[in-house]
C-alpha cells in the first residue's frame, strides 16, 4: 500500500498537465471531471495509506519512497523521494480532503467562466505542489513544492488577468513570498555547507550531533528558515501579500488559506523542529513573530469592510497562533490548530463565496445586512465557522486547538505569561471581528436581498466542512474533559511532546476559563457595538484619534506604504532612469570622442596648398625651436 | 573523422544553400534544415556511444580526436578534439541550429541564399570553436563565427541594425585581438621554456610563466571571453545586437555565441592559467555579482521585449562567470548546467518574442497587452519560459543556478547571498514581461493566429528539454563530469605521490539511529555517475599530509569554522568537501586522471 504514495502528487500533476495541454478542447464537463477526479483519487489513496499507517505502522512510524535521484554532483545528491511520517500524513490528509471539497465547490462557482479548464489546471498544480512540499524527504524537493505553491498562488490570484489590479496583487504575492524564499534558500545553503546533506532526517540527526545547544549555526539556520516561513505563511513583516490575494476567485482563497500555501511555513518549522530546539533564540523569534502577528492582524481585521479581507486578516492572525504554538514548543498543538483551521477557514471562505455570488459579486459587508433569512445555509455556515474560529467553548474545533496552544504558551518552559496575554488578547480580537462580520452581514436590516440561489455542488462541501469544523476538535480532548489526546499521541512519533515546565499558578482549567471569558467579552462587545449601538462604533471611528487609528489599522499598519517607499519605488526609479544603461555611455563616449577627433583632423585636410605650406613651415619652426631648446 | 564532418557539413551546406537559393528558396531552407539535423544526429549518436563508457573515460581524456599538421613550420596543427564539455555544447549548437532554420522559415524573405549561408557558417564557426584545441585554429574559428554573424545582424536586422552590427563587431574584434596577442605570448613563452613551437592546447598546459606575465596573458584570453559572455561592464553590445538581430540571429547569439565565452573560460582560462585565474577570481566574481544584479534590474526597466530578454542574459551569464571562478565542483557543474539551460530557455524566449513581433509588429510593451485572450497557447508557452528564466525549481535554469549558489556559499557566503538576491530580482522582470505582454486587456482588439504546428513542435520540444534538465539533469552532469574533473585537477595542482584516493563510500552514520525504512534513504548514485560516485570530497584523513602546491598556498576566503563543540568524526564523511578550498585540494580523483592528461 505504501508504495502507492507517489500517486498522491502524481494524480494532480498529470491532470494539471492534461488540462493545460488540451485546455478548452476538453469541454467544461470533462475539465471538471478531471480536476475534481484527480484530487478525489489523491484523497482516496491518502485515506488508504492513512488507514494502513494506523493499522500497521511501518517500522519507526516513517517510510521513504525513493523515486529517482534528482541530481548527483560532488556528493550532493538530493532525491526525488517522498517521506511519510505522522506529521506529513496529517498534512497530506487535510490537504487532500479539504482541497477535494474546494474543487467540487469550484465546479459550480466557476461554471461558465472562460478559463474554466485553466482554473482547474492551476488548482490541481497547486495541490500537487503542496503535496510535494509536505512529502518531500529533502529540503530541495520541499523547496520545489514551496516555489510551486508560490507560482500557483500567483497564477490563481491573477486568474482574471484582464484587470491589471488582479495582476498587481498576483505579482505582489509572488514577489513578497519570494523575498522569504531568498532567506530560505540561504538557510538551505548554510545547512548543506555545515552538515553536508539536505535530506531532512539525516540533516536533523547531523545537526543534533554537530551543533551544541544554542549554536550560532543553528540559530542562523533557524532564523533563515523562519524568514522563508514568514513569507509563505504571511507573518510579520511579510504578511502584506495575503489580504491583496483576495483578487483571485473565492475558491482559490479557500485553497490558499485553508489547505495549501499559508500553512507551508508551519509545516517547515514543525518539520525542522530539531533545529529550532537547538536554537532557543530562533524559536523565541518564532513565538514573538506569531504573537505580534496575531495581534496586528486582529486589529487590521477589525477595520476592514470587505468580507474576504476580514477573513484574510483572520487567517494571518490564526497562523500567528500556530507560530506561537511552534515557538513555545507546543508542536502538536500548532499542528492541531492547522487542521481545525483548515476546516473552518475553508468553510468560511466557501460560505463567503456563496454570499458573494448571491450578491452579484458585492464584497462590502456594509452593503449587505439581514441576509440571515435569505441565505440560511451560508448563515449557519458562517455561524459554525465563526464560532470555531473564535473558539466557542466545548462544541467547536477551534476551541480545543486554540486552547491547547494557549495552555502550551503558559505552561511551557520556553513560553511566558506575556505571550499568553498576547494570545488571550487575540482571542478577544478574534471574537470581536468575527461576530462583527456575522452581525453586519447577516443581521440587521436587509438592504439588497440576494437574487441568486446556489446549487448543491456548492452546498454539500459547505455542509461537510461545517460538520468537520465541529467534530474536528474531538480528536484531542484536554485533561479536564476526559483526557483523550489521540491526536497528540498519533503525532508523538514525529514531533516531540510539549514540555511542561513548572506548573503555573493558573491551572489548565483556570487558563481555559479566562480564555472562555475573553471570548464571551468579545462576543458581547461585537453584539453591543455592531448590532445594538452601531452608531457608537461609527462615531468612534469617525473623528480624531479613533479615525486615525481606524485608518492606520485599515491600511494594515501602513506597511504597504512603507514598503512602497522603501523598496518598490527605489528599484523602479533605478530601473527606469537607467533604462538606457549608463555603462554604455563609456563606449558611446569613446565613439563620440573618436568621431570628434576625426572631424577636427579632417578639417585640416582642405586641399589648399598655402595652408599646407604654412603648416609645414610652422611645424618645422616648432621642431627646430624644440630641438634648440632641448 | 566525425569531428571534421561536424564542421564540414554546415560549411558545405551553407555554400550549396547559398547557390541553390536562386533557383528555389524552399530547397535552400530544406537543405539547411537537413544539414542541421544531420549534425544533430551525428552529435547525439556520439553522445549515446560515449555515454555508457563515462566511467572508463577518466583514463582517456578525449572522446574523439583528430590531429593533422597544418603549417608544420610554425607548429600549427589542425587539431580537433571532443570531450564531454564540447560534446554537449556541439549538440546544443545543432539543436539550436535546427530551431534557427525553422524559425526563419517565414520571417526571412529577402536574400534567402546568403542568409542561410551566413547562418550555417556561424554554426560551423561555433562548432569549430568548441572543437578546436590548437590555439591558432581556435582563433581562426573564433573569427570565423564573427563575420557571418555581423552580416546576419547588419542585413536582416531591425531598425538600428547597422549600428548594432558595427558595435558587435568592434567589441568582439578588439577583444579577439587581445586574445591573439595573448596566444602569441604563450606560444613564445612555451618555446622559451621548452624549445618547441606549438599552439597545441594540451602541450601548452602547465607552461611556466612569471606570475605577472601569466596574469597579463590570462587577461588577454579573459577579455575575449568576457566580452562574449558578456560580463559587466563589457555587456553593452549585447542588448543592441540582440534587439536588432533577426530572430534566428538572436537565438544563435543568446543560445550559442555567449556560450563560446563561457566555454573559453572553462577550456582555456582555468586550465592554462590556474594561478592567475585564482588571483583574478575576486575581481571576476565581483563583476559576476554586479552583472547578475545590474542585468536583472536593467531588464526590469526595459519596455522593449527583446531588450528585456537581452538583459536577462547578462544576469544569467553572471551566474556562469560566478560558478566558473568560484571553481568548486558544485559551482562548475552548476555553471555548465546553466550554460545549457540558458541556451534553451533564453533562446526560446527570443523565439517567443519573435513570434509576438511577427503577429503584432511590435515589441513595445506599452503597445502590447492582453495577448492571452487571443493567443492563449503562445502566451502559456511564453509564461513557461519566463518561469524557467526566473529559476523556478523543476525547470532547467534552477538546477544550474542552485548548484552555482550552493558551491559559492561554501567559499564565500556573502557573494552567495548577493547572487541569491539576484534570483529574487529576476522575479521582477519575469512578472513584468508576463503582465505587460500576455495579461491585461486586449486593447487593440487583436485577433491573431495562435501557434502553428511548426511553432508548437519547436516550443514543445524545448519545454520537454527544460523539464528534463530540471528534473533529471544527471545525464548532462555525468557527461560533463570527466571534463570537470580534469579542470578541477589542474586547479588543484599536480597530483602528488600521497594521492589519498581511497574513495570510501560515504558512510551514513545516522543509519544506526534511523528507523528502518522501506528503501535506504541514501541510495548510492548509480555506477558511472561521474564525480559523485567516485569523489567523496570529504576531509579525507590524508588531506593534511598532502603537500600544498606553492601557487595555491594561500587559501581563498577563509571558510567559516564549524560551530563550537567537537566535530563528531562520524559526521564528517557525509559532509563532502567541507572546509576544502577547491583551489588547493587535489581531488582524490586526480590520480585517476593523471595518465591521460599530462
Amino acid at each position: 500500500m505504501f508504495h502507492l504514495l507517489w500517486l498522491v502528487p502524481a494524480f494532480p500533476v498529470v491532470s494539471a498537465a492534461l488540462l493545460m495541454l488540451f485546455g478548452r478542447r476538453l469541454g467544461d464537463r470533462m475539465a471538471a471531471f478531471l480536476g475534481c477526479g484527480s484530487i478525489g483519487l489523491s484523497a482516496v489513496v491518502s485515506i488508504l495509506i492513512a488507514w494502513r499507517f494506523l493499522a500497521a505502522p511501518p517500522p519507526g512510524a516513517a517510510l521513504t519512497e525513493h523515486l529517482w535521484t534528482w541530481m548527483s554532483v560532488a556528493g550532493f545528491s538530493p532525491g526525488i523521494s517522498l517521506y511519510l511520517d505522522a506529521l506529513s500524513l496529517i498534512f497530506m490528509l487535510v490537504v487532500a480532503f479539504v482541497s477535494f471539497f474546494i474543487h467540487v465547490y469550484s465546479v459550480e462557482y466557476m461554471r461558465g467562466d472562460e478559463g474554466f479548464s485553466r482554473f482547474f489546471a492551476y488548482m490541481n498544480l497547486f495541490v500537487a505542489s503542496m503535496m510535494l512540499l509536505v512529502l518531500g524527504d529533502n529540503l530541495l524537493l520541499l523547496y520545489l513544492g514551496w516555489e510551486g505553491v508560490g507560482l500557483c498562488s500567483y497564477l490563481l490570484i491573477g486568474f482574471w488577468y484582464t484587470d491589471p489590479k488582479n495582476g498587481l496583487a498576483a505579482q505582489k504575492a509572488f514577489i513578497v513570498t519570494r523575498v522569504g524564499d531568498t532567506a530560505m534558500a540561504l538557510g538551505l545553503f548554510l545547512l548543506y555547507q555545515q552538515l553536508g546533506t539536505l535530506t531532512i532526517q539525516p540533516l536533523m540527526h547531523a545537526a543534533q550531533l554537530a551543533w551544541p545547544h544554542g549554536s550560532v549555526y543553528a540559530t542562523a539556520a533557524g532564523l533563515l528558515l523562519l524568514g522563508g516561513a514568514c513569507g509563505k505563511s504571511a507573518q510579520l513583516p511579510l504578511q502584506t501579500w495575503l489580504p491583496d490575494a483576495m483578487a483571485g476567485p473565492t475558491p482559490t482563497s479557500a485553497l490558499i488559506h485553508a489547505a495549501t500555501m499559508v500553512t507551508a511555513g508551519v509545516y517547515l518549522i514543525a518539520r525542522t523542529h530539531v533545529l529550532f530546539a537547538l536554537a532557543p533564540t530562533a524559536q523565541f523569534a518564532v513565538a514573538v513573530v506569531g504573537a505580534a502577528t496575531l495581534i496586528a492582524a486582529g486589529f487590521a481585521a477589525l477595520t476592514q469592510d470587505d468580507i474576504k479581507r476580514i477573513l484574510a486578516y483572520s487567517t494571518v492572525s490564526q497562523i500567528g497562533y500556530m507560530f506561537l504554538g511552534l515557538g513555545v514548543g507546543a508542536w502538536t498543538a500548532a499542528i492541531f490548530h492547522f487542521m481545525t483551521h483548515a476546516f473552518f477557514k475553508a468553510l468560511l471562505f466557501l460560505a463567503s463565496g456563496m454570499v458573494i455570488t448571491s450578491m452579484h459579486h458585492e464584497q462590502n459587508i456594509f452593503k449587505m445586512g439581514g441576509l440571515r433569512k435569505h441565505l440560511r445555509l451560508a448563515y449557519w455556515a458562517f455561524v459554525i465557522g465563526g464560532c470555531s474560529l473564535a473558539g466557542l467553548p466545548l462544541v467547536t474545533a477551534g476551541f480545543y486547538s486554540k486552547g491547547l496552544i494557549l495552555w502550551g504558551t503558559l505552561s511551557s518552559p520556553v513560553g511566558s505569561t506575556t505571550l499568553w496575554i498576547f494570545g488571550t488578547i487575540g482571542v478577544f480580537m478574534t471574537s470581536l471581528y468575527t461576530f462583527r462580520l456575522i452581525f453586519i452581514t447577516f443581521h440587521g436590516e436587509c438592504h439588497h436581498p440576494p437574487s441568486h440561489k446556489t446549487g448543491w455542488l456548492m452546498g454539500v462541501p459547505v455542509i461537510v466542512l461545517s460538520v468537520l469544523s465541529i467534530v474536528g476538535g474531538f480528536v484531542e480532548l484536554p485533561a479536564y474533559l476526559g483526557n483523550h489526546p489521540w491526536f497528540t499521541n498519533f503525532l508523538q512519533s514525529a514531533l516531540p511532546a510539549t514540555v511542561e515546565g513548572p506548573h503555573p499558578a493558573l491551572g489548565e482549567l483556570g487558563s481555559e476559563a479566562l480564555v472562555v471569558l475573553t471570548f464571551f467579552v468579545g462576543l458581547w462587545a461585537a453584539w453591543f457595538f455592531f448590532l445594538k449601538r452601531r452608531d457608537l462604533a461609527t462615531a468612534l471611528s469617525a473623528k480624531g484619534l479613533g479615525r486615525a487609528l481606524h485608518h492606520w489599522w485599515y491600511t494594515d499598519w501602513g506597511m504597504d506604504w512603507l514598503y512602497d517607499r522603501l523598496f518598490v519605488r527605489p528599484v523602479g526609479w533605478f530601473s527606469n532612469t537607467n533604462k538606457t544603461d549608463a555603462v554604455d555611455l563609456i563606449y558611446t563616449g569613446a565613439a563620440a570622442a573618436t568621431r570628434t577627433g576625426w572631424r577636427a583632423l579632417s578639417l585640416t585636410e582642405t586641399g589648399r596648398v598655402r595652408w599646407y605650406a604654412t603648416a609645414l613651415v610652422l611645424g618645422a619652426v616648432i621642431f627646430i625651436f624644440l630641438g634648440a631648446l632641448l | 573523422m566525425s569531428l571534421v564532418w561536424l564542421i564540414v557539413i554546415p560549411l558545405a551546406a551553407g555554400v550549396i544553400a547559398g547557390l541553390v537559393a536562386r533557383r528555389s528558396a524552399l530547397a535552400a531552407r530544406w537543405l539547411s534544415l537537413l544539414a542541421m539535423i544531420a549534425g544533430f544526429i551525428l552529435s547525439v549518436r556520439m553522445w549515446l556511444e560515449y555515454y555508457p563508457h563515462i566511467s572508463l573515460l577518466s583514463q582517456q581524456k578525449w572522446i574523439a580526436e583528430i590531429d593533422v599538421p597544418w603549417i608544420a613550420g610554425f607548429g600549427i596543427h589542425f587539431h580537433l578534439a571532443m570531450d564531454g564539455l564540447s560534446l554537449l555544447l556541439v549538440t546544443l549548437t545543432f539543436l539550436l541550429g535546427i530551431v534557427s532554420v525553422m524559425i526563419s522559415w517565414r520571417e526571412i524573405r529577402d536574400g534567402i541564399g546568403f542568409f542561410h549561408f551566413n547562418l550555417l557558417w556561424v554554426i560551423a564557426g561555433i562548432v569549430a570553436v568548441f572543437l578546436a584545441i590548437d590555439l591558432f585554429l581556435f582563433y581562426f574559428a573564433w573569427e570565423l563565427m564573427l563575420i557571418p554573424m555581423y552580416f546576419l545582424i547588419a542585413i536582416w536586422g531591425h531598425e538600428r541594425r547597422v549600428y548594432a552590427a558595427v558595435k558587435f563587431f568592434l567589441f568582439t574584434q578588439l577583444s579577439g585581438l587581445l586574445m591573439l596577442v595573448a596566444i602569441l605570448t604563450l606560444y613564445f613563452a612555451h618555446h622559451a621554456a621548452t624549445g618547441v613551437y606549438t599552439f597545441d592546447y594540451p602541450a601548452l598546459i602547465g607552461t611556466p610563466l612569471a606570475p605577472h606575465v601569466a596574469l597579463l596573458v590570462m587577461l588577454g584570453f579573459f577579455a575575449a571571453f568576457a566580452v562574449k559572455l558578456p560580463m559587466f561592464p563589457l555587456h553593452t553590445w549585447l542588448p543592441d545586437a540582440h534587439t536588432e538581430a533577426p530572430t534566428a540571429g538572436s537565438v544563435v547569439l543568446a543560445g550559442l555565441l555567449l556560450k563560446t565565452g563561457a566555454y573559453g573560460l572553462l577550456r582555456f582560462v582555468l586550465p592554462l592559467f590556474p594561478d592567475a585565474a585564482h588571483r583574478f577570481a575576486p575581481v571576476a566574481t565581483g563583476l559576476a555579482i554586479a552583472g547578475i544584479l545590474y542585468g536583472a534590474l536593467l531588464a526590469y526597466g526595459q519596455t522593449d521585449l527583446k531588450r528585456l530578454v537581452a538583459y536577462t542574459s547578462v544576469s544569467h551569464l553572471g551566474f556562469v562567470l560566478l560558478g566558473i571562478f568560484i571553481g568548486t565542483p558544485l559551482a562548475i557543474a552548476g555553471a555548465f548546467v546553466t550554460i545549457i539551460a540558458h541556451g534553451i530557455s533564453t533562446g526560446t524566449m527570443f523565439m517567443m518574442v519573435g513570434m509576438v513581433q511577427e503577429r503584432t509588429h511590435t515589441r513595445d510593451m506599452d503597445r502590447l497587452g492582453g495577448l492571452w485572450q487571443t493567443v492563449p497557447k503562445l502566451s502559456g508557452a511564453g509564461l513557461f519560459f519566463v518561469l524557467a528564466s526566473i529559476g523556478l525549481p523543476g525547470l532547467g535554469d534552477f538546477v544550474g543556478e542552485f548548484l552555482v549558489l550552493l558551491g559559492t556559499y561554501r567559499v564565500n557566503p556573502r557573494l552567495a547571498a548577493l547572487a541569491t538576491i539576484g534570483v529574487l530580482c529576476s522575479t521582477f522582470y519575469g512578472l513584468k514581461f508576463v503582465a505587460r505582454a500576455f495579461h491585461g486587456t486586449n486593447r487593440n482588439n487583436w485577433k491573431l493566429p495562435d501557434l502553428s504546428a511548426r511553432e508548437i513542435a519547436i516550443v514543445g520540444s524545448m519545454m520537454v528539454i527544460l523539464l528534463w534538465i530540471g528534473l533529471y539533469p544527471q545525464p548532462i552532469l555525468n557527461t560533463f563530469a570527466p571534463a570537470a574533473q580534469s579542470i578541477e585537477q589542474i586547479l588543484a595542482g599536480p597530483p602528488t605521490a600521497s594521492s589519498t584516493a581511497t574513495p570510501a563510500p560515504p558512510a551514513a552514520p545516522w543509519h544506526s539511529l534511523e528507523p528502518v525504512r522501506l528503501s535506504p534513504p541514501w541510495t548510492p548514485p548509480p555506477r558511472g555517475a561521474g564525480i559523485p560516485a567516485r569523489v567523496p570530497l570529504s576531509l579525507p584523513s590524508g588531506a593534511g599530509s598532502r603537500p600544498e602546491r606553492s601557487g595555491f598556498g594561500t587559501a581563498r576566503a577563509p571558510l567559516p569554522v564549524r560551530g563550537a563543540g567537537s566535530v563528531s568524526p562520524s559526521v564528517s564523511p557525509s559532509a563532502p568537501e567541507r572546509l576544502v578550498s577547491p583551489w588547493r585540494s587535489p581531488s582524490p580523483l586526480a590520480a585517476d586522471l593523471s595518465g591521460g592528461n599530462r
